[in-house]
């Protein structure tokens, strides 16, 4: 239920883009998501291939998510480290002033729209 | 012929939110009114709360409550009933949060006028959190009987809000909740949140989290 909110934000965003640039239909879109953006992929994916059926320019439309690492940052040691392994803790120090630096994010990298493309000298 | 071109954007599913969100919020700075995002897991005790709390702040504020849900109009009624301010009922239409436009919507349908509105959002620790609905304040209420170890396990809701409260310690002596530990675990995730912890069944402490009330009223 978490993803399809998501997934509908998307495919409207996605559906005026496609709109506003005046594409025929949306034939893919990469995203990026943040392995602690608390999306799980699969269950983005099925909500997405269920979702998109409802929409206008994206029913043929894949989907490529792109997985990003996360990656924390260590303000008493200065060390990075990954995030799913250790938490908040840094391993290197065991301090417990750390920030995430990335990994949290749900980003529509781009989108390949199909044009429908004008006759030669029309 | 067909021809395809990539359409480069970059651009964050939460960047339209946000920024409806930011707009909402300067727009409820310029009136006055402080609205209340309200967080919880279902169960938390939320409406028990926030009509123990609406019911001492009401004599000197203007008050009103939105209550968010999938369905049913259960909590605006039965806070309408308990307190008598203006409440109405929000349907999110099966989905798990609510975003900046809702709220915009709900405001409208609330009316002017009002110092103080609680947004009582959908139960759910999770995606609440990550939408922006343009409150002024992000207020979290975690149960004793949920357990103290919930903001290790929801870091993003305890992050977002500047007020956790700790609810239900009437029932203390029936679980092993470390409150210690806990306020210990929001700190670590917001070092500048405030925790009270209180009883809104027995009253307990629910002074400390009205004067809170009334210090972030006068700030507006």
């Amino acid at each position: 239920m978490h993803e399809l909110g998501i997934v509908m934000n998307v495919i409207e965003q996605v559906d005026r883009i496609a709109a506003d640039n005046g594409a025929q239909k949306v034939a893919g879109i990469t995203m990026e998501i943040g392995e602690v953006s608390t999306i799980v992929p699969e269950l983005f994916l099925d909500a997405f291939n269920w979702a998109k059926k409802r929409t206008e320019y994206l029913k043929e439309a894949e989907l490529e998510m792109i997985i990003i690492e996360g990656r924390t940052y260590c303000r008493s040691c200065g060390e990075t480290y990954r995030t799913t392994e250790y938490g908040k803790k840094c391993p290197h120090c065991g301090s417990a002033e750390t920030y995430l630096l990335t990994g949290d994010q749900v980003v529509i990298k781009d989108i390949s729209a199909v044009f429908e493309q004008e006759e030669p000298g029309g | 012929m067909q021809q395809v071109k990539t359409i480069l954007l970059s651009k964050s599913v939460f960047e339209d939110n946000d920024a409806q969100a930011e707009q909402l919020r300067c727009d409820l700075r310029k009136k006055g009114t402080c609205l209340v995002n309200v967080m919880s897991s279902p169960g938390s005790g939320k409406t028990t709360l926030l009509v123990a709390l609406i019911n001492a702040l009401k004599r000197d504020y203007s008050i009103g409550v939105m209550e968010a849900d999938i369905d049913s109009d259960k909590d605006a009624v039965t806070v309408a009933e308990k307190t008598g301010v203006r409440s109405i009922q929000l349907h999110t239409g099966g989905m798990c949060h609510l975003d900046a436009g809702m709220t915009r919507q709900g405001l409208k349908e609330l009316g002017d006028g009002l110092d103080l509105i609680f947004l009582e959002n959908v139960g759910n620790l999770v995606c609440p959190a990550e939408y922006d609905t343009g409150a002024t304040v992000n207020m979290v209420i975690l149960s004793v009987p949920e357990g103290n170890d919930k903001p290790l396990k929801y870091p993003l809701v305890f992050e977002n809000s500047e007020l956790a409260v700790i609810s239900k310690t009437d029932t203390l002596p029936y679980f092993s909740f470390d409150m210690d530990e806990c306020r210990d675990y929001i700190k670590a995730r917001n070092a500048g949140a405030s925790v009270i912890a209180v009883s809104a069944k027995t009253g307990d402490n629910m002074d400390e989290l009205v004067s809170w009330f009334i210090r972030k009223i006068s700030e507006r």
